[in-house]
């Protein structure tokens, strides 16, 4: 099993242009609810999320990353997106809920069970904590650069 | 004796899933028996009877009463053996 099975081509955005974490989610929650993943009110309730809790995480590399998410009854089927961003977009930090966290990569799990998809999580673990692979994916020109680094 | 340590992220779904295997391995390689719970930071209060640590990658509102440990570094790895470290000490009494 690789992560590049849950990573549907069409959910991801490179060079993403914004300003905040919202534009973020919104990009790519509106993709994986386009592609039938996730329910009407995904957007809304991860958005609500990461307000109260949110999803930064600094990582050892010059890149840091968020994982937004949200609870299971938003979503109809696993999936993941995935978002590198043109520049710098504050998240917060996941445990010091008011530190600022600049990002550059984003990850949206959508997951549709508790403690469901454990592989994908620690697949998506094993990202976060390779800051050369992080690289590979912030410099990847396009979607195929993208699955080539991940596989 | 097996002790117990509360795994809690924000919906219990993602980062605690993530943090309680990564935690269920270290601690079987030092030799430790612990059995895990999962649950979103805010229904510790309903988990902590029996409880001898709670490791959390949100952030917890209220003292416990029990020591609470970062588990971010099961999920980003920086200082994950520290962690581990700090664990082990805390459950081997």
């Amino acid at each position: 099993m690789n992560i590049v099975d849950f990573l549907n081509p069409e959910a991801i955005i490179l060079n993403l242009n914004a300003d905040s974490s919202e534009q973020v989610i919104r990009a790519l929650g509106g993709k994986l609810l386009e592609l039938g993943y996730v329910t009407d009110d995904f957007v809304d309730a991860t958005l609500a999320r990461e307000a109260n809790m949110p999803t930064g995480l600094p990582l050892g590399g010059s890149v840091n990353a968020a994982i937004p998410h949200v609870d299971i009854e938003y979503v109809k089927k696993s999936a993941l997106g995935l978002a590198t961003l043109e520049r710098e977009v504050v998240f917060y930090n996941m445990v010091e809920n008011d530190v600022e966290v600049p990002c550059r990569l984003v990850i949206m799990l959508a997951l549709d069970a508790p403690k469901s998809q454990v592989e994908m999580l620690q697949s998506v673990a094993g990202i976060l904590q390779q800051p050369a692979l992080i690289d590979a994916l912030i410099t990847a020109k396009n979607v195929e650069d993208v699955l080539a680094a991940l596989r | 004796m097996t002790k117990t340590i509360i795994v809690s992220c924000g919906t219990a779904i993602a980062t605690s899933t993530v943090a309680a295997k990564a935690i269920e391995e270290a601690c079987k390689a030092a030799g430790l028996n612990v059995r895990t719970t999962q649950c979103k930071a805010a229904e510790i209060k309903n988990y902590l009877d029996g409880a001898d640590l709670i490791v959390t990658t949100s952030q917890i509102r209220f003292d416990p009463g029990i020591p609470v440990i970062n588990g971010l570094p099961f999920l980003t790895g920086i200082g994950r053996d520290k962690v581990i470290e700090e664990i082990i000490e805390i459950l081997k009494d």
